[in-house]
């Protein structure tokens, strides 16, 4: 009973993070655009531009090879299994074994991997540049990443999200200096992976500013639908992962009634649609940065990770 | 007996090489040493979980034999050697005809693959630095091959001279290992305690000897010179399986000769270790030719294998037995995965070189479209060395960074500052070969195609091929199924450290767990069906569902298309940012702007310096001193006889003296 249970409870996650990721890419554009007294579009408007992307033809390069055809697919493969593995509102499902916070990071590497060498496929000067910014980009924020990971597991004491979440909902944890540095990183680290303002934005096709767009250029139909799509579950995933590590509190756990489940997913959404409109808020007040200001941007994050790791090594209460 | 086969391998190697000098056809010489390897590789495979067998030979010193050994530790090795040594060879079966001057390169190449399984094979200090001495002349041998070239002799000349220094710290380092009894078995070694100054001294010769073979900073620099310089299937020999050689003569001296560590000992392999990785990486991004962006990358892969010997010295220092196993087993999985990306990436770049003539990244472009093969398995091997899931690098680096998470527990204050920033350059390394590779994929592969050469590219010969599709497809095994590899290289890990980590293929699904399922697992196969799964159903259900309709038109490009496909981003303009953020403080990088005046017709100018700081502080100076005491001592050419005869004799009665003084 508890196998089929906890079976289900990984379809609906798996289901979850699929379909939701839209409605909170909804919700952040109303969300500034009620903000700068836009009207906006309607939170559902992400929907009908994926539906309507996936019904066009593509249109291609005469020397787009396999890869450009195959990546759109492979990074959305790869992200939406780095999505299935993070716990959103409940913990302890099968696939949660299959890989760490670490595996997961690397997932989503190699998405970007594959993203970057679409970039540079058709041989633009565009998907170059894009491609050369982003691994750039990459270059400093895996490591704070890691280093997230670090202070976090000498927290917990594991790597496994399932325990991690655990460990954070025990009285165990309580207020850490470390612990507060993590959470001030893995924001940052947040904002540059997903290209949100001030390291990139999302809306602009101002072509000397863009990272993302810049690589996807050359993308249409629906190619560009799973690229679009990949991009939302990315941002979903990196709050969930906030939410796991820093906000679990009710999380179902296997063997709960179905109850508990709506209640965690009640809890989800809720906490999910916080993040956002924080997410609004925080890209309405603030200014893009120039590219060459990433790297001292991703560099207070490295160092934030690494001091609060350093300050596990040497106390373990701090 | 193991011992016997494996030395019956070497003595049937030489003959191959007799046979190669008397004209044996290329094809023929490389057959010959694909059999021979893959009987040393069922040896070896069947004599990890054996005895240890041994053997002494009449030759060698006198009263003390050629030793030769298989323990555990040795046939590891030597599976990892003779893998990638039939793997050469079978690439060579098809590469090897296109070779200009074969008659340089056969007689050496069995030669080289002897003197590797040798070294490997050796249990007394004398057949050791033999086999080491003719394994680095018979590579030198190879990196001259094609001694026409100027940058070649001069990269043979570098490569000689290091490894004579390295030799020679070796040679030190068993000299004061013996002690004045002259034990100079292995076996008589291992039961000597030298005190621990001493034993420190020794570590310090041991890193220099067997660094400066594998490449660890500040003794790379002849790294990059030679590895490239050699026949492409040579050089995979050299990066994959030499340095490996190299980290074998570490592992056996320091960790199974040397006695009990001193926990400063692994402060020196972490610093070494990380300045490596991130060094090497950042060295390999900068570089434009292929083969020397693999060359710098291998110095990058060698610092991640030293962090894994140094926290696993850093643990076992202080008897924490199961994470030092962790450690030790991360580090000989890197090893040997390193191996088989690292040769399948020499390999391709052999094909690249082979269909267009150009090794510079900025002449090639598009050769998926001509290449399609090649252009599939070299992805795999970039994927794989940019420590990607599912493939095998990432189980490695991941073994790593959890043996770093197991170490907040060590006492010593220099270790816990030290770890977490050793911690830190390792991501980032792994983040910088992500990148690297990226550009020299992409670069050369994806785009468009640069020059006619590189347009008219033609697809390799299916040998070739074989060969490189056989590594692939390894990579993705050990990634897939890494609980195989792991529980394999137990009884190494156990014969150095004396515990082993849990056996791995018993857990659920092929899942690892290096300690405890709750505290961290790690499942390659099922993520790789996860991932392989969504992909085709999602590929599946939209070309089913939504649209399949394809239409061909002109690249978009913001409605600018470049007209020539040189202004496509070329590897410099790639790696310009990150040049930007870490060469000014690694490399002293400069950029100069040359731009003309308004109305001034000749054209505009970059300018980029770059230092190698490692040649700059520390090979120019000495080679300086050397060149000023020749100039000095150059007088002592052109003496009289009867000079010569008086300056014998007082060297003589000073050794006398010496001699009467010491005893």
């Amino acid at each position: 009973m508890v196998v089929i249970a906890t079976a289900l409870a990984q379809g609906a996650q798996m289901a979850l993070v699929l379909l939701l990721p839209p409605l909170l890419l909804g919700l952040v554009r109303k969300l500034k655009a009620r903000l700068l007294s836009r009207r906006g579009p309607s939170l559902l408007q992400p929907y009908r531009d994926l539906t309507r992307l996936m019904r066009k033809d593509v249109v291609l390069a005469p020397n787009a090879s396999a890869l450009f055809r195959v990546a759109p697919y492979m990074i959305f493969a790869l992200i939406f299994a780095s999505a299935a593995l993070v716990p959103t509102f409940a913990t302890g499902l099968p696939l949660s074994a299959a890989g760490d916070i670490i595996a997961i990071i690397a997932l989503l590497a190699s998405a970007r991997f594959f993203l970057a060498l679409a970039g540079l496929d058709i041989g633009t000067s565009f998907g170059g540049i894009g491609a050369s910014r982003e691994v750039m980009i990459a270059t400093l924020a895996e490591p704070a990443m890691i280093m997230i990971v670090f202070t976090i597991a000498l927290v917990a004491g594991s790597t496994q999200l399932t325990t991690l979440a655990g460990f954070m909902q025990s009285p165990q944890v309580g207020l850490r200096v470390s612990l507060g540095l993590a959470l001030i990183a893995l924001v940052m680290v947040a904002i540059a992976e997903n290209g949100r303002i001030p390291i990139d934005n999302p809306a602009t096709h101002l072509e000397l500013t863009m990272v993302h767009e810049a690589m996807v250029l050359e993308y249409s139909g629906r190619h560009l639908a799973m690229i679009e799509l990949a991009a939302a579950l990315k941002l979903q995933l990196y709050l969930a992962l906030i939410i796991s590590v820093f906000l679990p509190w009710g999380q179902a756990r296997p063997g709960d009634g179905p109850f508990v489940f709506g209640l965690g997913i009640a809890a989800f959404a809720a906490k999910l649609g916080l993040l956002g409109a924080l997410l609004a808020l925080f890209e309405t007040v603030i200014a893009k940065m120039r590219v060459f200001r990433v790297p001292e941007f991703l560099g207070a994050a490295l160092m934030l990770g690494l001091l609060g790791t350093l300050l596990l090594f040497v106390s373990r209460t701090l | 007996m193991p011992i016997v086969v494996g030395l019956a391998c070497v003595a049937a190697l030489l003959a191959v090489a007799i046979a190669a000098i008397g004209g044996l056809g290329s094809r023929a010489v490389y057959a010959a040493c694909l059999v021979i390897s893959s009987v040393g590789l069922g040896v070896a495979l069947a004599a990890i979980t054996q005895e240890p067998s041994a053997l002494t030979l009449p030759f060698g010193l006198p009263w003390l034999g050629a030793h030769f050994r298989i323990d555990a530790l040795s046939a590891a090795f030597l599976a990892l050697v003779n893998l990638g040594c039939g793997a050469a060879s079978l690439y060579g079966i098809g590469h090897g005809l296109h070779e200009p001057e074969p008659s340089r390169v056969l007689p050496a190449f069995p030669l080289f693959i002897a003197g590797m399984n040798l070294v490997v094979m050796a249990d007394d200090a004398f057949s050791f630095l033999l086999s080491w001495e003719f394994m680095s002349l018979s590579s030198w041998a190879l990196v001259m091959a094609h001694h026409r070239d100027v940058a070649n002799r001069q990269a043979g000349f570098v490569y000689l001279v290091m490894a004579s220094f390295g030799t020679l710290c070796l040679l030190l380092a068993f000299g004061l290992l013996a002690g004045s009894d002259g034990h100079y078995a292995f076996a008589s070694m291992r039961g000597a305690t030298p005190p621990p100054g001493l034993a420190g001294l020794i570590l310090i010769l041991v890193l220099i000897g067997t660094g400066s073979k594998a490449g660890l900073v500040p003794l790379h620099a002849w790294l990059p010179l030679a590895h490239p310089a050699a026949p492409s299937h040579v050089s995979a020999l050299m990066s994959g399986v030499m340095t490996k050689v190299a980290v074998y003569g570490f592992l056996r001296l320091a960790l199974d000769l040397l006695g009990p560590p001193a926990w400063w000992w692994s402060v020196l392999v972490l610093g070494l270790g990380g300045l490596s990785a991130v060094i090497g990486v950042l060295q390999a991004l900068l570089e434009t030719n292929l083969k020397r962006v693999l060359a710098c990358s291998t110095i990058e892969n060698i610092g991640i294998v030293f962090i894994g010997l140094g926290l696993s010295l850093a643990f076992h220092t202080n008897g924490m037995g199961v994470a030092a196993a962790l450690a030790l087993t991360a580090t000989l999985f890197h090893a040997f995965n390193h191996m088989l990306f690292k040769s399948l990436l020499f390999f391709g770049a052999g094909a690249v070189v082979e269909a267009t003539g150009a090794r510079d990244i900025e002449e090639l472009g598009g050769l998926i479209h001509r290449m399609p093969a090649t252009t599939f398995v070299v992805l795999i091997g970039s994927a794989a060395i940019a420590a990607l899931p599912p493939l095998n690098g990432f189980v490695s680096e991941w073994l790593t960074l959890q043996a770093v998470l197991l170490s907040p527990q060590i006492p010593q204050w220099g270790l816990k500052l030290m770890i977490p920033a050793v911690g830190a350059l390792l991501a980032l390394a792994a983040a910088l070969a992500g990148a690297c590779f990226v550009r020299a994929f992409g670069l050369t592969f994806l785009g468009r195609a640069r020059t006619q050469e590189a347009a008219g590219a033609q697809e390799v010969d299916r040998v070739s091929l074989a060969a490189m599709a056989m590594l692939a497809s390894l990579c993705l095994a050990c990634g897939l199924l890494p609980g195989l590899v792991i529980d394999g290289l137990a009884p190494a890990v156990r014969l150095l450290i004396g515990t082993a980590m849990p056996p791995q293929m018993n857990e659920p699904f092929f899942s690892i767990a290096p300690v405890a399922e709750s505290r961290s697992s790690y499942d390659g196969l099922l993520l790789f069906l996860l991932v392989a799964a969504s992909a085709s159903i999602a590929a599946f259900a939209i070309h089913r569902l939504a649209s399949r309709g394809l239409r061909r038109s002109p690249a978009w490009d913001c409605g600018f298309p470049d007209p020539s496909p040189l202004l496509q981003y070329g590897a410099a303009s790639f790696a310009q940012p990150i040049r930007r953020v870490f060469g000014t403080l690694v490399f002293r990088a400069s950029e100069r702007i040359d731009m003309p005046a308004p109305g001034d017709l000749r054209p505009a100018r970059l300018e980029v310096t770059l230092h190698d700081l490692a040649w700059e502080t520390l090979y120019s100076p000495v080679a300086a001193g050397v060149e000023a005491a020749a100039e000095r001592l150059n007088f002592l050419q052109f003496l009289t006889i009867r000079r010569y005869l008086s300056l014998v004799f007082l060297a003589l009665v000073t050794l006398l003296m010496v001699v009467a003084l010491w005893s």
